[in-house]
């Protein structure tokens, strides 16, 4: 006995695959709309730099800039 | 058919069979008190990030309902309510279920804690530990109190919401916890009581095998009495005020009324009408919690018009 060309499965297996790429898509867009709400809730997108983990020159304040 | 030894040895799992892995009925309560523990609090929360929490604990919840059913897939194969679940009808391997139980547990918790803070993400992974361990792994075989401390693992949602919030524990959140806690084991020995031969079949010392059914009622109006107070005291919280405190009095009547006639009867009257008083009983149970949480939640609209609360 053979599989069809059109067997039940590959159905299945396509419905699985359409629900694999919908998670990912979802989880995309989780974590894009994250991003937008947390710099947007900082006030000012500029602060967003500090968490970024790289020295950043123009971040560290001049010696005896406060003098 | 003709191709059902093909069908049998190739079946592959589509999506609806993963996503009964995660228990999708159980995710829905659990999404509800989560939902009002969050929207409760007095903290705003900005809608996507609520969202997103929300999600995570369903995801998470659901995660701890697929590691148990990866635990439980030799006893739920002997039970009739369960039998037809994905790993004991062959439809998932045990192996996959474990896979999405830990990818999907790894995946909330990290996620939660990025969105929001680490106490509610902390609050979750303790949620899936105490269900798939503590209660999955230890409690249910061995003990016929398994439902009174697993019924924790239920009653962290709206700790989670209100952690969410806050970033923090308070009477309110423990109080929620508290309610959900203490009505867990009457609303289950309620059920033992009309489908008791089920968790006899598969060896899960439930109080109506182990104590007896006499016991059984005798703890579901002890354990009613306890809950009374906590369900009332919550009322006398920031978060509860005169609508709530008047719906927790009626509810409360009405489930001591339903445990202390179950309380009375004999097994005989029980035999007599088909159970007719504990499947009232259990679905006053369903009523109770539901109409506890909507109640918190029309006082949380009702402070937002200043007519809430008890200021």
């Amino acid at each position: 006995m053979t599989l069809n060309v059109e067997h039940e499965i590959h159905d299945r297996r396509k419905g699985r695959n359409y629900g694999v790429g919908i998670l990912l898509i979802g989880f995309i867009a989780i974590v894009f709309g994250l991003t937008v709400v947390k710099v947007i809730q900082l006030g000012d997108a500029g602060k967003f730099e500090r968490f970024d983990h790289v020295a950043r020159p123009q971040l560290v304040p001049e010696e005896g800039a406060g003098e | 058919m003709s191709d059902i030894s093909v069908h049998e040895q190739t079946y592959e799992a589509g999506m609806g069979d993963y996503f009964a892995l995660l228990k999708p009925r159980v995710m829905s309560l659990v999404v509800f008190t989560a939902l009002v523990g969050l929207l409760v609090a007095p903290m705003p929360v900005h809608p996507f990030i609520g969202f997103v929490a929300i999600l995570c604990i369903a995801v998470g919840a659901g995660a701890s309902g697929a590691l148990n059913m990866w635990w439980d897939a030799d006893i739920d194969a002997r039970m009739k309510r369960t039998a037809g679940r994905p790993i004991p009808s062959g439809r998932v391997q045990p192996g996959e279920a474990l896979g999405i139980g830990l990818a999907l547990s790894g995946f909330s918790i990290v996620l939660l804690a990025l969105a929001t803070n680490f106490l509610a993400a902390f609050l979750l992974a303790f949620t899936i530990f105490f269900y798939a361990v503590v209660y999955s792994m230890w409690l249910k075989r061995a003990t016929p109190q398994n439902i009174v401390i697993g019924g924790a693992a239920g009653a962290f949602p709206p700790m989670i919401g209100w952690a969410v919030a806050t970033g923090g524990v308070s009477i309110e959140s423990v109080l929620m916890f508290a309610l959900i806690f203490m009505w867990t084991p009457p609303h289950f020995w309620a059920l033992a009581l009309f489908v008791k031969s089920d968790y006899g079949n598969a060896g899960i010392p439930m109080l109506t095998e182990t104590h007896g059914r006499k016991a059984t009622r005798n703890h579901i109006l002890a354990y009613t009495l306890l809950l009374v107070p906590v369900a009332i005291g919550l009322g006398f919280t920031s978060i509860g005020g005169p609508f709530y405190l008047a719906v927790a009095v009626a509810m409360n009547a009405w489930f001591l009324k339903g445990a202390y006639d179950i309380w009375r009867r004999s097994d005989a009257d029980s035999d007599a009408d088909k159970h007719r008083v504990e499947i009232k009983v259990f679905k006053i149970s369903l009523y109770y919690l539901f109409a506890h949480f909507v109640a918190l939640l029309v006082e949380a609209i009702l402070r937002l018009y200043g007519l809430g609360g008890w200021a």
